[in-house]
């Protein structure tokens, strides 16, 4: 463990072991976050998704052709376990409810909202923000298009962080930069808020 | 006049007003928010019903789909 990080920031590895962090949805952000979060040396993730993977998923999650038909969130949390065994993952394949919020993720430090619906997203910060208004909630909310990096932007309002132009929608088409840049945005503040904190 | 601020904008308050009402004189017409009054989670089902204090600051944030 100590060699795949011999290259972090100094002091990250230690706080960031000791951190646990949920995302709700493996998908375009979800599979991207979980990615970077593991790669940067958190302790412990809890990732939950209802989906199988589909063709039209590959050109921005991080899945394989291979993979096809198969859960995302196991082929996921297997992925995640190739990068780093000595990481924690707790995977759920499962339909998410505003009950998981007070249940399956109930100790985590922070919330990555990886959802593609803005249906979902609404019941998800809703949900947290009521729950736990001291623990942060990232939400990925406006990805879509390619180009015009300089829309990309976090608004934050309390524990709530909007990562995003927050006015594209999926509608006009999603491509791999985009959806990524977006993604490491939710995963780097996730990052700097956990280095951050006490 | 008393006021109340919304997304930055100060717009009247009036006596009894509501996060529904608020929205229509914003004319947000998107269905999809999360709406903060005084940094506090207001749930949807409560748009009706939530009235806003005098001064308050109110945030009101579009979600968008993708992902």
């Amino acid at each position: 463990m100590i060699e795949i990080f011999s290259k972090n920031v100094s002091g990250m590895t230690e706080k960031l072991s000791r951190s646990t962090i949920a995302i709700a949805g493996c998908g375009g952000i979800g599979s991207n976050v979980a990615v970077s979060l593991v790669r940067a040396g958190i302790g412990k993730l809890i990732i939950a998704d209802m989906d199988i993977i589909e063709a039209s998923n590959l050109n921005r999650q991080y899945f394989f052709i291979e993979e096809i038909g198969k859960t995302k969130v196991l082929t996921l949390k297997s992925r995640l376990e190739n990068i780093n065994p000595d990481c924690e993952i707790i995977s759920y394949h499962k339909e998410l409810t505003r009950d998981d919020v007070s249940g399956i993720f109930s100790g985590a430090d922070i919330m990555i909202e990886a959802f593609d619906k803005a249906e979902s997203k609404q019941w998800l910060i809703e949900e947290w923000g009521f729950l736990y208004p001291d623990k942060p909630i990232i939400s990925g909310n406006g990805l879509s298009g390619c180009g015009n990096f300089e829309s990309i932007k976090i608004r934050q309002v309390g524990n709530i962080y909007f990562c995003g132009d927050g006015v594209t929608s999926f509608e006009i088409g999603l491509c791999s930069a985009r959806v990524a840049i977006v993604s490491n945005i939710q995963a780097n503040l996730a990052i700097e808020l956990i280095m951050n904190s006490k | 006049m008393d006021t109340i601020t919304v997304n930055g904008n100060i717009i009247e308050w009036k006596d009894g007003m509501t996060v529904r009402g608020i929205l229509t004189v914003m004319k947000y017409s998107f269905r999809m928010l999360i709406v903060k009054i005084n940094g506090e989670i207001v749930k949807k089902e409560y748009y009706e019903t939530r009235t806003v204090p005098k001064g308050a600051e109110v945030n009101v944030i579009h979600l968008m789909s993708g992902g």
